[in-house]
């Protein structure tokens, strides 16, 4: 995704920071805190601002790392270093509880959610007799390397900084992956990224876990930083501020959280210690000052520093093209002596007392295109979403390939080799094409997030990238293969739908309205595509309002009118079918 | 333990659920409206409460000079945008409601501040001023981020929350305040003891309640507010000014904050601080009922404070965890009941 130059140039910076001569302690102890605060906000701009999921409840993870180690090094007497993994696992176990109840809650449930565990933890460190309540655990050993012992903010500072490039480096390469597609593809709903086999429940798990060890690590850090824990720094509050950081930074951004971390600690400190100079006297200055400058930055860059600044930089838009000439096998293909590939079977519909799709039935054979049309509201996309399981049928069946398939989840129905496109495009519209459409070939990778993260998934990696710029040569859409999707026209938009859909290496192609927003030449070419497909092998099940079009390209029709089917043949007959003529012009009294 | 015990803390629970159904009203309200998650619904709450104990206490409350300095800067805010098209009548009606009227009652103020008004003065003061205050705040914090997500705008609100937090330890110091009693009487009825304030805790919330509902279903107003929070851009386009219904969920919000606080002043003694923890109480009972439901959010305010009542009778140390846990169980059967269902996000 970027070079690494950067990063090395910055790591370096760091570790010469401290051996600036005339460095002032004092910067260095503020450098500790922007570190321990730019771990946890990382792991927010993973959870939120890239995974679409809100959490006031990160503080309390920093809590179970801190307590955890404090516990178990004062108590027991285990070695810090221990108690580190331990720190980490435990973070993780109880984001995976918490999790399980919270994940799963869609919209602003969620943040509330999150917000109510945080404060209850909150109360329960500060209850617990154990954890020392509210006067907390002290006199926690310090991090040793041999006889070198951690005594004071400047010899941990390269431990936090070290913790903190490290954490950086494996959340961007777990971003730059097939899981970390998945991840990003969560923001703009379910929908899309289950069409292509993303579980997007595990996905979600798996943000909120990586997010809470993030935390824990700062926790655990914390703890033999100050050598003393108490519920204070654990609160709802430093939750809540966790996430004004990430915000500010840019929430999208690895860099964003760092650099938020930056300007929250610094602001603050400036603040605390100039402002009294100021305006001498009067109580909690600092505190209306900064929340008016919170405001105002937001009102300036809604989106967050980090994104502004980078875009003051010249833009590089310099991708490199894959290595097409990799290959990424086959999908392994059902063997069926079976012509019909999808066979409908009175599919009925009803949502509440509409009857979206009424007793429909039809089947698509190999090597064929079917076109399903007919006026606004006639039911063709609920059709679509029925097949694809996006949607469960009332009743009647659906097969594919001779078996049943009713009610199976969209994960399953791609599985079997049918892929499909979406009326209103559901593209990520700030990842370029090439990784939207590398979205479509999910399925058909193997690493999972801990190879991601070591880069361990180069191989496949590569071979799945070399799948999605071919499929885009092969829609014609190579020279926009590195923009980003959001930056394409609406017609261009579809393509790339297209482009991501054959990803799948599909059997039967679903397009729902595929030409809407082409220009004629577009259309020409589309058009020319499909029938390619056709002869290759696949079928294709369309629906589309352009008759002309559909007229030209379809072997066979299948109308429908407020979700019954009123006519099914070839185009020849289906233009002159009185009844098909009646429901799109209406018949004079 | 016995039926005195358990009816006095259902007794307790219930006036205590009735504040925290008006603060989830207003949450209420003001989400679906504006897309804000009022975090500074809190601080409403103890400007009410603090303002109208200063009055009757004598003091000049720093609020009202607040006021004033919002709807300066609100005044602005309006110049600002308007820049390319001033006219005469725009201005002069900015300047009437942002700063004509703050500083009427800011006059108005100063001249019973010194002079412990009588209850009802304090009460009409204290609202119009946290009234104003929820208005402009508004139009300087909210109103410019209109268009930008959930998220967003509950950072903003967490930086309006810090800020009206440090202002009120500016304005009414660390020290916690009672107010006077709204109604003195009381009378019982078998072993419960029935105040006044009470009573007028009770028929307040279901003044509110019913008072809300006429609102929003039979009263233009009402209904403008509610298409605004179905379809904000279809609103628009229907002729309703999305910035006028944010202003009267705002200007809503803040006089129920303002009023819970002037009930429960008199019963417990507010700090500064004590609005945020209030809020959230209200916040909980909004959750339950799934930030959409009137009815369903003020049952469930009545639930959580009879929850905290018995949790602090048999164990204080844990009634916060308890509250707040209360959540969880519920979250966990909204996840199981409700399949995932898509947001169209376009």
């Amino acid at each position: 995704m970027q070079s690494r130059l950067p990063i090395l140039i910055f790591a370096l910076v760091m570790a010469a920071i401290p051996h600036l001569p005339g460095m002032p302690p004092f910067w260095i102890v503020l450098l500790d805190n922007i570190g321990l605060t730019a771990l946890v906000a990382m792991g927010l701009v993973l959870l939120t601002g890239v995974g679409g999921l809100t959490s006031f409840g990160q503080a309390a993870f920093v809590g179970f790392g801190a307590y955890t180690t404090a516990v178990l090094s004062t108590t027991y007497g285990l070695s810090p270093w221990l108690t580190l993994p331990l720190s980490l696992v435990v973070s993780g176990l109880l984001a995976v509880l918490l999790g399980l109840v919270t994940v799963r809650l869609s919209g602003h449930y969620l943040p509330l959610g999150t917000l109510a565990w945080g404060l209850g933890l909150f109360y329960l460190f500060s209850k617990l007799e154990f954890l020392g309540r509210n006067d907390g655990i002290s006199a926690i050993p310090p991090l040793s390397v041999g006889s070198y012992r951690m005594l004071n903010p400047g010899s941990i500072y390269y431990a936090i900084w070290v913790a903190v490039i490290l954490s950086a480096l494996l959340t961007m390469n777990l971003l730059d992956s097939r899981t970390g597609r998945a991840i990003r593809a969560l923001r703009r709903g379910h929908v899309a990224a289950e069409a292509f086999g993303v579980q997007t429940p595990r996905a979600k798990m798996l943000v909120f876990i990586h997010a809470a060890v993030l935390a824990g690590l700062s926790g655990w850090l914390y703890a033999h930083l100050q050598r003393a824990v108490n519920p204070t720094p654990f609160g709802a509050q430093a939750g809540i501020e966790y996430l004004f950081i990430a915000v500010v930074g840019g929430a999208g951004y690895v860099w964003g959280g760092v650099l938020g971390a930056v300007i929250v600690v610094v602001l603050k400190e400036v603040l605390q210690s100039y402002l009294p100079l100021i305006l001498p006297g009067s109580g909690q200055v600092e505190t209306i000052v900064f929340g008016i400058m919170l405001v105002a930055l937001l009102q300036l860059a809604p989106g967050g520093v980090w994104p502004w600044l980078m875009s003051l930089l010249p833009e590089r838009t310099s991708g490199r093209k894959p290595d097409t000439s990799l290959k990424l096998e086959a999908r392994t293909r059902a063997q069926s002596q079976s012509n019909v590939l999808l066979q409908v079977e009175k599919a009925r519909k009803q949502f509440g007392g509409v009857i979206a799709v009424n007793s429909v039935s039809f089947d698509v054979q190999a090597r064929e295109i079917v076109a399903l049309i007919g006026p606004n509201g006639a039911g063709k996309s609920t059709t679509f979403n029925l097949i694809t399981g996006v949607l469960s049928a009332t009743s009647g069946s659906i097969s594919v390939l001779g078996k049943k398939v009713d009610n199976a989840p969209p994960q399953e129905i791609v599985k079997l080799g049918i892929s499909r496109t979406f009326q209103h495009v559901k593209l990520v519209p700030d990842m370029t094409v090439l990784e939207n459409v590398a979205i479509g070939a999910h399925l058909r990778g193997h690493s999972g997030p801990i190879a991601s993260m070591l880069r361990l998934d180069r191989a496949d990696e590569a071979k799945l990238l070399a799948e999605a710029a071919r499929q885009i040569e092969r829609v014609g859409l190579g020279e926009q293969m590195h923009q980003l999707a959001g930056s394409l026209s609406l017609g261009q938009q579809r393509i790339v739908e297209i482009a991501r859909a054959l990803c799948v290496d599909p059997m039967l192609l679903l397009l729902d309205e595929p030409a809407a927003g082409l220009r004629h030449m577009e259309k020409q070419r589309l058009a020319t595509l499909l029938r390619d497909l056709r002869d290759g092998g696949m079928s294709v099940l369309l629906v589309e309002h352009d008759m002309g079009f559909v007229m030209n390209l379809a072997d066979r029709i299948v109308v429908l009118d407020f979700g019954t089917k009123i006519a099914e043949g070839t185009p020849a007959t289906i233009k002159t079918n009185p009844e098909v003529i009646k429901a799109y012009l209406g018949v004079a009294a | 333990m016995n039926t005195t015990i358990m009816l006095f803390l259902l007794q307790d629970g219930i006036t205590n659920g009735a504040i925290y159904a008006l603060l989830g009203l207003a949450l209420v309200l003001v989400f679906a409206v504006t897309r804000v998650i009022l975090i500074p619904q809190g601080e409403f709450v103890t400007y009410g409460a603090l303002t109208y104990a200063s009055l009757a206490a004598g003091q000049m409350p720093g609020t009202a000079k607040l006021a004033l300095a919002m709807g300066i800067a609100a005044f602005a805010f309006d110049l600002f945008v308007a820049r390319q098209a001033l006219h005469a009548r725009l201005v002069v009606r900015a300047f009437l409601t942002n700063i004509v009227l703050p500083a009427i009652v800011l006059a108005v103020t100063l001249y019973f501040a010194g002079q412990k008004p009588p209850v009802a003065i304090c009460i009409v003061l204290s609202l119009v001023i946290v009234a104003m205050i929820g208005l402009y705040l508004y139009r300087i914090a909210f109103q410019p981020l209109a268009h930008t997500s959930v998220l967003v705008l509950l950072i903003a609100s967490v930086g309006v929350h810090l800020a009206l937090q440090g202002l009120g330890l500016l304005f009414f110091g660390a020290e916690g305040q009672r107010g006077p009693a709204v109604l003195s009487t009381s009378f019982t009825a078998g072993a419960l003891r029935f105040t006044g304030q009470s009573i007028a805790v009770y028929g307040i919330t279901i003044a509110f309640i019913v008072g809300l509902w006429l609102f929003f279903g039979l009263t233009l107003y009402g209904k403008a507010l509610r298409a605004t929070a179905v379809n904000r851009l279809g609103a628009r386009l229907a002729g309703i000014r999305t910035s006028l219904s944010g202003q009267i969920a705002f200007l809503l919000a803040s006089v129920i904050g303002a009023l819970s606080g002037i009930l429960i002043v008199p019963i417990t003694t507010l700090y500064y601080d004590s609005g945020f923890l209030i809020g959230l109480k209200g916040f909980v009972a909004a959750i339950i009922g799934g930030l959409v439901s009137y009815p369903l959010t003020a049952v469930a305010a009545l639930f959580v404070g009879i929850v905290e009542a018995f949790s602090s009778f048999y164990a204080s140390n844990y009634k916060e965890v308890i509250v707040f846990m209360l959540l969880i169980p519920v979250l966990l059967l909204r996840s199981l009941a409700a399949p995932a269902v898509e947001e169209e996000k376009d």
